[in-house]
């Protein structure tokens, strides 16, 4: 029978801190900011490739970006709820709460934002030894080392676990062969978390392992490729007798498997917050572009049509993550309703792409030079199909509500 | 307002699903339709529904009710959907208490709250004259002569009409002015109300109201004046009628889950086939969102915010169309089975579109939806 989704009982939700302690978090918090913000840092990134992610070379697109890095890592507010003991803000919930909002408040960007801190990160807490925890973490904190993630390989992507790059045994360290492919900024990443196989005699989900290792070897070679959108964000990845240290393997070798399934269930969780990313109205946009009726409605019913349905579509989407947060929070629910969020908040995301240039019609469809946007409306539209595919394809996600979720069988 | 269900709510919408279940489901509804009957609901269920306090659960305390808000109302009446179960709930309670609430005044709201409050009184809202909900085109005029009003025009859509004892019609004292909401008995001379047995077996009606006169005290609250409270009444109704089709979608979509994991065919389980996978994973999705936006909309009545109209257009028009879809694929994926009359699916289909429909549907909440984003 389907589980339905019925709350348990509330719980109240006990905390340390008072009201007034927290309201004094606030004040200093506020204070801290607006000392501390460069001016230049209070201003929505643009786009992706505006968007700073450190390491040992970091992209700078804006002098102040390391700066403000800098700043906020020196308090650990580069990741705020990450135990300080590893350099994190050390913050719970309600104070991560507020330094958002007031971060919110004057507009300021995320100092940073990497694999390292949506991806990595969490696994490494959840089943990193002490020792590990002590030696990556921090580095991630402060955008020292910057990280790309090693999983899909030319025959292995939906089916993931059929990867073939190998793992062999020297006693303190691994000796890597094999090919990793759309492996996102390769290029440019310091290090990589790697599926490997280190065992080829039993399921293809046994006998995966997790490891970790330095790009900068002369056994790691890449080659960037082109995009759809016309920028290279990701590469073929090449392992000839690349080495890992065995330090570096995270779990115990052959059970990388549980890891690589945790990580993505970050990693989706990353990829379906872009559904909400937009707060403007797109139809008070197309009134400006198509024009208006004499009762006010926009002059074209269809595209009205279109947009309503997105519009509702993505108010109603925002309200679903905040639903389950507070579940969440007062130990209600039983976590069914997340596993929408990547399929829906990536195909929302598509939708509002395509209404975009919809809405600003030719203007939209600019490439380079003197062109609507320096073209990066049509950049964006482009980029946005990928969101559906990277960390796991729509119908995979419709797959695995089917079978987790509604308890279908497998064909 | 944190958008989850405290205990209370979680007992009271438990007990519902428990007496619903029991009392008032699908087997209930189909003997109340193949018996004739003319009120489409058990009266002695209904009376066991307030005798619980559900027809007093938004009433305010001061008048005879709970107290206990929209939300709790709305919990109840996702109940109702899964069940659906036929009562004068939605005419009666959702609608015509909070019409009376939201315009009447000090003595009106003592005289009919506390009778509505505990089942004795039946009243139902009498607004739609044409095809479709169309609140600004009211056309029924009430002309003032001396101590009264005499009312005429005709109404459609008055639910629950056959067992009403007092219609609240909304009519126009001058003609290009603003809307009045007048109490009128069902037994009023010069009124005939015409039984319209519908789709989903219950009862409806069409007014006629040939010179009805009323005395000047059956005015709700000042004439012309009653545009605001009755739009938010609607609004209100609506978002009612939303958590009523949250309900209907995710029992009907559950039930063909359960379809889906016991029928073979090709030697299979049906619901091994990814065609159907996906429709069905879609369909999951989409009542996830349905049910956020009913709790938000539900705690935006309680809270009084600014932007209930946007909300409950937003209930009501994503509500349509989950309603339509869960509804739809709920009969295409029971194949054969799902249309015959015997089978129990077929009455889920049926509730749906009226529900739909009622003050408004898809189409009419969309478009408000996109003039209230100003475009
Ligand atoms: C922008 C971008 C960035 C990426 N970054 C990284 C990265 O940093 N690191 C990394 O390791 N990978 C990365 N990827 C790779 C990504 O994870 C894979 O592309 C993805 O898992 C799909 O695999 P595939 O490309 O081999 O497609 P395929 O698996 O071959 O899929 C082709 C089509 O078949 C469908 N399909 C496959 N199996 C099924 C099934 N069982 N049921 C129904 N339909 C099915 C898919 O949904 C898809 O529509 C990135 C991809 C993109 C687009």
């Amino acid at each position: 029978m389907l589980a339905e989704a019925l709350p348990s009982l509330t719980t109240d939700i006990t905390r340390g801190a008072t009201v007034s302690d927290l309201e004094q978090f606030r004040a200093e918090t506020r204070a801290w900011l607006e000392e501390n913000c460069p001016q230049s840092m209070r201003t929505p990134a643009r786009g992706f490739e505006d968007i700073y992610t450190g390491g040992r070379t970091p992209e700078i697109k804006h002098p102040d970006q390391k700066l403000w890095c800098d700043r906020m890592a020196e308090r650990g507010w580069t990741v705020p709820t990450w135990p300080a003991a590893y350099g994190g803000g050390g913050l719970d919930k309600e104070e991560a709460k507020i330094l958002a909002q007031e971060m919110q408040r004057i507009s300021a960007r995320r100092p940073l934002d990497s694999f390292g801190i949506s991806m990595l990160g969490p696994a490494l807490l959840q089943f990193g030894t002490e020792e590990q925890k002590k030696e990556h973490l921090p580095p991630i904190v402060r955008g020292e080392i910057r990280w790309c993630q090693g999983y899909s390989e030319p025959n292995a992507g939906s089916d993931l676990a059929s990867l073939q790059t190998r793992a062999d045994d020297q006693g303190d360290h691994y000796i890597i062969n094999g090919q990793k492919i759309w492996t996102s900024y390769a290029d440019k990443a310091d290090w990589i978390f790697c599926l490997v196989r280190t065992d080829n005699s039993g399921s293809k989900h046994e006998g995966i392992s997790f490891v970790l290792f330095d790009m900068d070897q002369p056994g790691v070679t890449v080659k960037p490729i082109k995009l759809i959108s016309g920028s290279s964000p990701f590469c073929e990845t090449f392992f000839d007798d690349a080495k890992a240290l065995k330090k570096n393997l995270i779990g115990e070798e052959g059970k990388g498997w549980t890891i690589a399934k945790y990580l993505l269930t970050h990693e989706r969780e990353m990829i379906s917050s872009f559904g909400t990313m937009s707060r403007e109205s797109l139809g008070q946009r197309a009134v400006q572009t198509v024009g208006a009726d004499a009762s006010g409605r926009l002059a074209n019913g269809v595209l009205r049509q279109n947009i309503a349905q997105y519009q509702l579509d993505a108010l109603v989407f925002a309200y679903t993550m905040a639903r389950v947060g507070d579940e969440a929070k007062a130990g209600q629910g039983l976590g069914a309703a997340s596993s929408i969020f990547k399929y829906y908040g990536t195909e929302l995301n598509k939708r509002r792409n395509e209404l975009n240039l919809a809405v600003q019609g030719e203007a939209a469809l600019g490439w380079e030079g003197e062109v609507y946007d320096g073209g990066q409306l049509s950049r964006d539209w482009l980029r946005s199909k990928g969101n559906s595919i990277e960390g796991g394809t729509t119908e995979v996600q419709l797959n695995i509500i089917s079978k987790r979720v509604l308890g279908l069988p497998d064909a | 307002m944190a958008l989850v269900l405290n205990e209370e709510q979680i007992m009271l919408k438990d007990s519902a699903a428990g007496f619903l279940a029991e009392k008032a489901g699908v087997p209930q509804l189909r003997a109340l339709r193949d018996s004739g009957s003319e009120a489409g609901y058990d009266a002695a269920v209904w009376q066991e529904m307030a005798g619980m306090g559900w027809a007093g659960i938004a009433i305010p305390e001061e008048f005879g009710g709970l107290g206990y808000g929209y939300t709790g109302l709305g919990l109840v009446l996702e109940q109702v959907g899964r069940h659906l179960s036929n009562s004068p709930l939605e005419s009666s309670v959702l609608v015509a208490a909070t019409l009376i609430n939201e315009l009447g005044t000090e003595a009106q709201k003592q005289q009919w709250l506390p009778a509505i409050a505990g089942g004795e009184a039946l009243l139902s809202l009498a607004l739609q004259e044409g095809p479709h909900h169309a609140p600004e085109q009211v056309t029924t005029s009430a002309r003032r002569e001396g101590d009264s009003y005499v009312l005429s025009g005709s109404k459609v859509l008055v639910l629950d009409a056959p067992s009403a004892r007092h219609f609240l019609v909304v009519a126009r004292v001058e003609a290009d002015g603003g809307l009045s909401v007048f109490v009128v008995p069902a037994d009023a001379a010069g009124l005939t109300v015409e039984r319209r047995s519908m789709v989903d077996s219950r009862a409806a009606g069409a007014l006629q109201l040939d010179n009805v006169t009323v005395p000047a005290d059956a005015l709700l609250g000042a004439a012309g004046e009653a545009g605001p409270a009755l739009e938010r009444t609607l609004d209100i109704a609506n978002i009612g009628l939303a958590a009523e089709l949250l309900g209907l979608s995710a029992e009907a979509f559950e039930r063909t889950v359960v379809y889906l994991q016991e029928r073979k065919q090709f030697g299979r389980i049906i619901g091994s086939f990814q065609g159907l996978q996906h429709r069905a994973a879609e369909l999951f999705a989409e009542l996830e969102l349905a049910r956020s936006i009913v709790l938000k909309a539900l705690q935006a009545i309680d809270e009084g915010a600014d932007n209930l109209p946007q909300l409950a257009s937003a209930a009501k028009a994503k509500l349509c169309e989950v309603a339509q879809r869960a509804s739809n694929e709920a009969v295409q994926m029971h194949g054969g089975i799902g249309m015959t009359d015997e089978h129990e699916i077929g009455f889920f289909l049926k509730r749906a579109r009226v529900a739909q429909h009622t003050f408004g549907d898809y189409n009419y909440h969309l478009d408000r939806f996109a003039r209230l984003g100003g475009f």
